[in-house]
């Protein structure tokens, strides 16, 4: 229902500027689609394989097996808590709860307003500021559980 | 402006004028603006400009954003080089302060002792006399926090680009080979394969296109070495891939870096950028007739692909899978191409190597690796940060001397060498020199440098369960070893943490250990029970208080 009415004009253009070149281009292309869409619908991966004549199996087969992608609507923010070696010694399941109660989903989802997403990744490379958060492209190190529910409400207005 | 570079001496010309953007007439004020950012470097990097515009005081004060400055446990970070002074560093820098740092220390010389470094109670100005700093040996790390990564003219300025224009001029690609095997450089991303010798196999392969590909897919958690240099320094990593690529005998070459790391690649992307216009990259390369193109290209989230076959795949659009080897990458990679891999420490080491020579490099580390190692010290370690030092230096110097201890009451337990692939090392191996071959002898491996430091109250049980987590998630599913191995084992630790484990239990791991190790694909599921059998070697009676 909801996917008639996506606008595929964004997608012509991404693949047009890859000239005839598609198959190594194609997690490229996968993620400046998803920087469009916030996600990967049904019916703009059929017209990637429309445009490319990269068989739709081999398209699902590539943006299920990488994290990046995801084929459900995300939030405006994501919140990626790291969950490294050094974020969980230093205490990050703790934060992680915080932050669900806070949201009411848990990870992977998205919040009812589709305001958040909240997603955890196996490292950022940040371990000295243990434990950290990133909220889009922003880096919140240090976090406590205090500090946790400020980043949240400010984000959330 | 940026004008092409059409021989040598045009390459001498722009050190010299970068030379003199260096030189020291003001006051340099160097803010981390990479790791930093997190902390609020951001914000005191535009205070710091915008107090210096409304003083008056541009031909005094240089502002510049640099790189990672290593001692990230006092992050934000500041480094203060006056011009005939020695430097002071400051941490736990705030908005607030900088008029303060202005006007006491710029301007009066007087240091503000709430920011410096302190040890044993004792403040530490100058950053010479900082034992975290003194105490290191920075190759790799020479420019990182120093120069401003988006500036290739600094770069320049500090005989950037030298190496390769030697190796461009004076060397053919034998004696290029040549000079790195008898280096002794092994690989820094974790297996430690002899980069000379990586290279000669690429160069003899047959085929008329040959590929270059720089793996910055670094997942470890708990090492961010190769971000750090990526974010501080990316001129010295296209650097060495342009010696490299004139080694093997490439003229197309990638690096493949992880989409979490969004500074690097920006960072990346402004220096490629900026070789191209100065034609470091592209055709006729300062006149020679060599030619490189580089191109980035982006990792999608999968640990996986960190492995070169994998990698590969995922260059290639497809699922980021390993295949098995033989063909290796050199004589069959991408598009089924010779292709040479090599990880961002490795490449940013080879500059040197060429400038200073192998007679030099060997002089530094052990018999079994010479050269420095960059650490990324993190975890319950009071300096956490980047570390580079000589090959052969003890754990006991890295996590006590360098890194100042373990803070709180509860004490040194175990250092966690190479991440889901390595293992724990115990206090009793606090004083064991470090190369490749002393830390496999303990269970560990070098890996790629990540180095937690776990005190007391860590439990290893959920240490090694935390790690089999990790890589049950990331097995890619292909081969069976791997897939079932990992999930059987994370059921049995999940069990003992719960307190409900069972007296087989440990035997059932330790088998299944063995099968993982030895049958699985690539090297993900042959290291993953490292981090088991390394706990169950030093830490039994954790697992067995579990169980009872």
């Amino acid at each position: 229902m909801k996917d008639k009415t996506i606008d595929l004009k964004p997608v012509a253009k991404i693949v047009s500027e890859y000239g005839r070149d598609y198959e190594p281009n194609l997690i490229a292309i996968l993620q400046e689609t998803q920087d469009v869409y916030g996600y990967l619908p049904k019916t703009v991966m059929k017209e990637i394989s429309k445009l490319t004549d990269v068989p739709l199996t081999r398209i699902f087969g590539v943006v299920t097996f990488y994290s990046q992608f995801t084929l459900t609507p995300r939030g405006k923010h994501a919140i990626k808590i790291c969950n490294g070696t050094a974020c969980h010694v230093r205490g990050v399941d703790e934060i992680k709860e915080k932050v669900k109660e806070h949201l009411n989903v848990v990870e992977g989802e998205t919040t009812a307003d589709y305001k958040f997403t909240l997603e955890t990744v196996a490292c950022i490379g940040t371990c000295f500021l243990a434990p950290v958060m990133m909220v889009d492209d922003r880096y919140f190190g240090k976090l406590t559980t205090d500090t946790v529910t400020d980043i949240v409400k400010e984000y959330s207005n | 402006m940026l004008n092409r570079l059409k021989s040598y001496d045009d390459l001498l010309a722009m050190r010299k004028s970068g030379n003199k953007k260096l030189k020291k007439d003001k006051v340099k004020v160097s803010i981390c603006m990479t790791g930093c950012r997190a902390l609020g470097a951001q914000e005191v990097y535009e205070e710091f400009s915008k107090q210096v515009k409304k003083q008056k005081l541009q031909d005094k004060i240089e502002v510049v954003e640099t790189g990672c400055q290593g001692l990230c446990a006092r992050a934000p970070v500041m480094t203060i080089d006056p011009p005939d002074a020695p430097s002071i560093f400051y941490g736990r820098v705030t908005v607030d302060i900088v008029p303060d740092v202005i006007s006491s220390t710029i301007l009066k010389g007087e240091v503000i002792k709430k920011l410096c470094y302190a040890e044993a109670g004792k403040k530490i100005p100058y950053l010479k006399d900082i034992p975290f700093y003194s105490r290191q040996n920075k190759i790799v790390l020479r420019n990182c926090g120093i120069i401003d990564p988006n500036s290739i003219e600094q770069y320049i300025g500090r005989k950037g680009y030298d190496a390769f224009a030697k190796a461009l001029f004076e060397f053919d690609p034998e004696r290029i080979i040549s000079e790195i095997t008898s280096s002794g450089i092994r690989g820094r991303g974790g297996a430690g394969f002899p980069t000379g010798l990586k290279w000669g196999f690429c160069r003899k392969a047959k085929g008329d296109i040959k590929y270059l590909i720089c793996n910055a897919d670094e997942g470890d958690p708990g090492a961010f070495m190769d971000r750090a240099i990526l974010e501080g320094d990316p001129h010295a990593v296209i650097e060495g891939m342009l010696i490299a690529a004139r080694a093997i005998g490439s003229e197309k070459g990638f690096v493949y870096v992880r989409a979490e790391y969004p500074i690097a690649v920006n960072h990346l992307r402004n220096a490629i950028a900026q070789a191209k216009k100065l034609n470091l990259l592209g055709n006729n390369i300062l006149g020679s007739g060599f030619n490189f193109d580089l191109e980035i290209k982006m990792g999608a989230g999968a640990f996986v692909c960190g492995e070169e076959t994998a990698l590969i795949a995922s260059i290639e659009g497809k699922r980021g899978m390993p295949r098995p080897r033989p063909p290796f990458p050199a004589n069959s990679g991408l598009w089924n191409q010779p292709t040479n891999i090599n990880n961002v420490e490795t490449l940013a080491n080879i500059p040197v190597i060429i400038a200073e020579g192998a007679d030099w490099y060997k002089q530094l580390g052990t018999k079994n690796g010479s050269g420095t190692k960059i650490f990324a010290l993190a975890g319950n370690v009071k300096n956490t940060g980047l570390v580079e030092v000589p090959m052969g230096t003890t754990l006991r110097e890295i996590i006590f001397d360098i890194g100042g201890g373990v803070p709180g009451r509860h004490g040194f337990k175990a250092a966690q060498m190479g991440g889901p692939s390595g293992g724990c090392v115990p206090e009793e191996h606090l004083d064991l020199p470090i190369d490749y071959e002393s830390v496999k002898a303990v269970g560990a491996i070098m890996g790629s440098g990540g180095l937690i430091v776990m005190d007391n109250d860590t439990s290893m049980v959920d240490i090694s369960r935390y790690f089999m987590e990790f890589v049950q998630e990331e097995s890619c599913g292909k081969c069976v070893p791997c897939r079932v191995g990992t999930r059987k084992m994370l059921d049995i630790l999940t069990r003992i943490t719960k307190g409900e484990g069972c007296r087989s239990d440990i035997e059932d791991l330790k088998e299944m250990a063995n099968v993982t190790q030895s049958a699985s694909l690539c090297g993900l599921g042959q290291t993953a029970p490292n981090p088991v059998l390394s706990t169950i070697r030093y830490f039994m009676n954790e697992y067995e208080a579990l169980i009872k």
